[in-house]
């Protein structure tokens, strides 16, 4: 019986015919499920960014929060926002030549090479068209993995509403401690900025915080037995803040000239 | 019927594929920080060693018997590609904390161990049985490495606080060893132990005896 599966025919017949059940099946899942997975991504990223800017409300949806958030995007050098055309990813823009900003070893503080020119920044708009709050997407290298977060202010530019990373690989119980909601409530009311608007100050120090000492407000309690991705959280913090991140921007919008 | 039950039991403790046959070891390590993760991969894992038996054996008597593998990993990775695809649809938190780990169930040992040693050989039913009973296998050591390491590392069970942390506020000093990879090693030999003192017929005979030594040592 099998002794005639082993002819050239019956081998290629076998093949074509396997790979054609087995190409339609897999791509009639990825093209099925593919909305479904688009609509899943776009939620995750929408309750990050309320996480971050501290708008929780269980019994609204996050679509229903998410509209009080006006998405804009934003030039990093000219720090104005600007149009994009729809569909715009930032992520590959940071990977596009045509579209991106090399950065130098010197400028690059949070170790990743290249940033896209235009972000996307999400403002929360009271009703007189004032900024409540901005959330700036941030990323920068831990010890492991690259960190992806969300970093929200308050009104005046400089106070911290909230940090959240929504996708990082650090150790899990040491580095990876950047989630535990404890260490996420050191954040809020902590200031970005000294008198010069330029130069974030912001940074994680080894050991807690006193408070009675001198910048208790720029400094937040380190991760403890994970140096490197505290390191990682002060650079990142640090080079998105910074003039080659958002601090242009922060600027014209503090001066109302974004 | 009792030959079904019998192929889907067996691999649960007296053949595991992890403790006897020491197959599907990596991931293990990997997926089992917590119970839910540990429980959706044990899920994809069923799912993938059931059906691709099942489909093995559909066809096992027209595969060629010199492109029997390549056949074999075929179907394996295109039901691994639906697994994924259907996790990131339904239960995409899950799916984000397993990550590579979904795609990797291709090169799980105990899938492709699986459809040559019964596929090959056994009608489709059966076969579905044995890919259920291997998975549900796989799936008790999971799901006991998964617990010691996320009582003891975290202190949690299914994300419930069980033991509160001194992160937290709480009493618990988290073990650090147990959140990371190697610590399943520990805990996968303590499983082969019990089952191995539990039922003895398992134990391998040593590959060498030790001979007597007959020098008569200086005095």
């Amino acid at each position: 019986m099998s002794s005639n599966n082993d002819t050239m025919g019956k081998t290629l017949l076998v093949t074509i015919l396997l790979c054609v059940v087995c190409s339609v099946v897999v791509s009639a899942a990825a093209v099925i499920l593919k909305p479904k997975q688009v609509a899943n991504k776009e939620l995750d990223r929408k309750s990050n960014i309320l996480a971050a800017a501290g708008i929780s409300d269980p019994s609204k949806s996050v679509d229903e929060l998410f509209k009080q958030i006006t998405t804009k995007y934003v030039d990093l050098n000219t720090g104005k926002f600007v149009d994009v055309p729809a569909g715009y990813d930032d992520a590959k823009a940071a990977k596009d030549p045509q579209q991106n900003v090399r950065l130098s070893r010197q400028e690059d503080q949070a170790g990743i090479k290249t940033i896209a020119q235009i972000k996307p920044v999400y403002l929360v708009q009271g009703d007189n068209g004032s900024v409540e709050k901005v959330v700036l997407p941030v990323h920068g290298k831990g010890l492991w993995s690259t960190m992806y977060g969300f970093l929200a202010l308050e009104g005046d530019l400089n106070t911290v509403v909230g940090l959240g990373f929504f996708s990082h690989g650090e150790t899990p119980g040491l580095g990876g401690e950047v989630d535990n909601p404890a260490w996420k409530a050191l954040w809020p009311g902590k200031e970005v900025y000294g008198e010069d608007k330029t130069d974030p100050q912001i940074r994680l120090i080894k050991g807690s915080v006193d408070a009675s000492t001198s910048n208790a407000e720029h400094k937040i309690d380190g991760l403890s037995g994970a140096t490197l991705t505290s390191n990682g959280v002060t650079n990142l913090v640090q080079f998105w803040m910074g003039e080659n991140g958002y601090a242009p921007f922060l600027n014209n919008l503090r001066a109302g000239e974004a | 019927m009792s030959k079904t039950k019998d192929v889907l039991v067996t691999p649960i403790f007296k053949n595991n594929p992890i403790a006897l046959q020491i197959l599907g070891v990596c991931s293990a390590l990997a997926v089992t920080s917590n119970m839910a993760t540990a429980l959706v991969m044990t899920l994809a894992v069923i799912a993938v060693t059931a059906f691709s038996n099942f489909f093995v054996s559909l066809i096992r008597n027209h595969i060629p018997g010199n492109i029997r593998i390549i056949v074999q990993m075929t179907i394996i990775a295109s039901l691994v590609i639906v697994v994924d695809q259907i996790l990131k649809a339904f239960a995409y938190e899950i799916s984000k904390q397993l990550s590579v780990f979904v795609g990797l169930i291709i090169t799980n040992c105990i899938v492709m161990g699986r459809a040559e040693a019964f596929a090959m050989k056994n009608p489709p039913i059966p076969s579905f049985m044995d890919g259920i009973g291997n998975g549900l296998g796989y799936g008790a050591v999971l799901m006991f490495v998964a617990f010691f390491r996320e009582l003891f590392g975290s202190g949690s069970l299914f994300g419930v606080e069980i033991l509160p942390l001194v992160n937290n506020g709480g009493w618990y000093q988290g073990n650090g060893l147990m959140l990371l990879p190697p610590s399943a090693f520990f805990l996968i030999g303590i499983f082969i132990w019990i089952i191995r003192t539990w039922k003895p017929e398992q134990v391998e005979k040593p590959d060498f005896e030790m001979a007597p030594n007959t020098k008569k040592e200086a005095v």
